[in-house]
């Protein structure tokens, strides 16, 4: 079974972004970037596959900027096998990269695709649905378990309510929530060995897809800040505020 | 203009999810109607003809509905489509499941979460955690749009629209639902609570949780928790309030041993009376709180529950 891991670039989760004050965006000059969290999550879960001998081939696939090759060289120090990064130096909105996955999905038929559940920079949560319908495949999203039972994926979910079980067919596409696993730290050994692994570079042009934006971005702004507000000094006098302020009592 | 809303409901009873994305879908301008797509669902659509602004209830009442699954839902949502300007659902579990999967299959860049409607093409909607808001403009003809429900009121339940009962799509048949393990209280849901007493790491086990549920149940409020707690296993995952948790905007949120992450601080900070209750004066989460305690949660939740018992509560 081949497994394929879309990887994306963001901004460290650590990092407290700035708007920019032009407000055309968010100001990425000299910010640490990461592997999105929850692909750090969907590459250690691919590569358990392949440790337990289910999957027999994992690859990473990153769509942006080339310095995404570092995102990729991190999932091939993880374990993964080979990498393939689609450049673009234009915004990539999930439809599309839903569309290039499927093109290279088309390619290398892999049985399972796990993504992340979402960017933690755009918040989106959309590529893998898209995926999962344009290649008219089962989704199981926002994964905390997932098994094999014969031909099936025995998958468990984190749903609003608490957790959903559904057997899918296969192939299918899975995305990754924070309790599916926790993700292994490279190390040395492993870093060095990732450096000769191969990472094949396209663009979308490759594979015919079109990646003009159907969202227009008008601006970006800063939230409203909320006012810093007091100390108190006992349980008595936080009660009395709270009464006073009209929320309890 | 005509939008469709996808209601948000258990089979039994509508959540009132449905009644603020009916807010929001009003302000796209047109006609509302509200697709209930469910098994046994008298009920749910009932409820949906009476909220304010909604002229037509669509029932789709099929076992395929029952669990409202992804592919099922989808393909019923792309069948009835063509007549929709705009497709919206709330941004749940369900909402996010299904939206993109539609959206894809009509060739449409879906608008995730939006807190805002500027015009009936132009959104705002937060990125970075809520650290920053996008206005973005769509330019596809259809419209695919999840909501952020703690933005928008509640529509008023003045409505008496028409219901219509039409027939299931096609069943794609990829996929089983087996079963649910669903975490069962008798306090209010986190997302509709007006009030939520919130654990972190500092609470040190669930067992310490109970702390908190004596206040919930003084207060009327319903119990949440940072991601730390849910990962240490303190308290189940539908507890997880944050960024890639539930998002909340009651009006009191009492964080007890909670550090204030970035990440955290997505999901609450937006409500209207946030109080901190923490041993290290330095925690970033006494940056947002209106009243900050800075105390042993050990001997602050017990006290605070005392002094409650003295309002009377
Ligand atoms: C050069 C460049 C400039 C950009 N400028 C902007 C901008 O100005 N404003 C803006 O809002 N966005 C910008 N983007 C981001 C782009 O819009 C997002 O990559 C896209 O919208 C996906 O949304 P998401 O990350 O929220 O997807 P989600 O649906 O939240 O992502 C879910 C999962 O899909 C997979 N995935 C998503 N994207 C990729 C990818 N690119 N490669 C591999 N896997 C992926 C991952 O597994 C991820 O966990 C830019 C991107 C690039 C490359
Ligand atoms: C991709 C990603 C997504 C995430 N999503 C979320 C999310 O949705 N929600 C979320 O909450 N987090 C999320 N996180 C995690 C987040 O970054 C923090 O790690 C987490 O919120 C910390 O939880 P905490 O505040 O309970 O724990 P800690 O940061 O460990 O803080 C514990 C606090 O308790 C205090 N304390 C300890 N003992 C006592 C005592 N006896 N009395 C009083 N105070 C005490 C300490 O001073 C400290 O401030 C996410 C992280 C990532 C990478």
């Amino acid at each position: 079974m081949k497994v394929l891991v879309p990887v994306k670039r963001v901004v460290d989760y650590n990092v407290k972004i700035r708007v920019k004050s032009d407000q055309t965006g968010v100001d990425l000059a000299n910010v640490k970037m990461s592997m999105n969290p929850f692909d750090e999550i969907a590459i250690e879960e691919a590569v358990r596959l392949k440790e337990a001998g289910k999957a027999t081939e994992v690859i990473a696939v990153s769509i942006g900027v080339a310095q995404s090759t570092e995102t990729i060289r991190t999932a091939l120090a993880m374990g993964a096998d080979r990498g393939i990064l689609v450049k673009s130096d234009e915004t990539v909105e999930p439809l599309a990269v839903a569309k290039i996955l499927k093109a290279i999905v088309e390619a290398e038929k892999p049985d399972l695709v796990i993504l992340g559940k979402q960017a933690i920079d755009d918040d989106s949560n959309q590529t893998g649905q898209m995926l999962a319908a344009l290649l008219g495949w089962p989704q199981g999203t926002f994964a905390s378990k997932v098994e094999f039972e014969g031909d099936k994926l025995l998958l468990t979910r984190e749903i609003d309510g608490g957790l959903q079980t559904l057997k899918l067919n296969m192939p299918a596409v899975v995305t990754t929530d924070l309790r599916l696993n926790e993700p292994r730290y490279a190390s040395l050994p492993n870093i060095m060995k990732a450096k000769k692994k191969p990472i094949d570079e396209k663009t979308p042009a490759d594979y015919g897809v079109d990646v003009k934006a159907r969202l227009q971005v008008l601006k970006v702004t800063e939230p409203p800040q909320r006012q810093a507000g007091i100390k108190v000094e006992s349980v008595e006098q936080l009660v009395a505020k709270l009464k006073e302020a009209g929320v309890i009592g | 203009m005509t939008t469709l809303v996808i209601a948000e409901h258990n089979n039994q009873t509508l959540h009132d999810a449905t009644a603020k994305v009916v807010t929001a879908a009003t302000k796209l301008g047109g006609d509302v109607h509200v697709l209930v797509a469910g098994q046994g669902v008298d009920a749910v659509a009932a409820a949906a003809a009476k909220l304010a602004g909604v002229s037509k209830v669509l029932v789709a009442d099929d076992a395929q509905y029952a669990h409202r699954t992804a592919e099922p839902l989808a393909a019923l949502v792309v069948s009835l489509a063509g007549s929709y300007d705009a497709i919206v659902a709330a941004a749940t579990t369900v909402g996010k499941n299904f939206a993109p999967r539609a959206a894809a299959l009509l060739d449409v860049q879906q608008i995730s979460e939006i807190i805002e409607v500027d015009a009936p093409d132009t959104f705002k909607r937060p990125i970075y955690a809520g650290n920053a808001i996008q206005t973005v403009k769509s330019t596809d003809a259809k419209k695919v749009i999840t909501v952020r429900t703690t933005t928008f009121p509640a529509a008023a339940q003045t409505g008496s629209a028409s219901i219509e009962k039409i027939g299931a799509a096609a069943n794609p048949g990829l996929s089983e639902w087996v079963s649910e393990n669903l975490t069962k209280s008798d306090r209010p849901e986190l997302t509709s609570a007006k009030i939520i007493i919130s654990g972190g790491r500092g609470m040190q086990s669930g067992d310490n949780f109970h702390m908190l549920d004596k206040i919930a149940d003084k207060l009327g409020a319903a119990v949440g928790a940072s991601r730390a707690a849910v990962d240490a296993g303190f308290v189940p995952n539908d507890y997880q309030v944050g960024q890639t948790g539930k998002v909340v905007a009651p009006d009191l949120y009492i964080a007890v041993g909670i550090s204030g992450a970035i990440q955290h601080l997505a999901g609450m900070k937006d409500s209207k009376v946030i109080v901190a209750i923490n041993k290290d004066e330095e925690a970033p989460i006494f940056q947002v709180a209106d009243y900050g305690l800075v105390a042993d949660l050990f001997q602050a939740v017990p006290a605070l529950e005392q002094e409650l018992g003295k309002i009377g509560l």
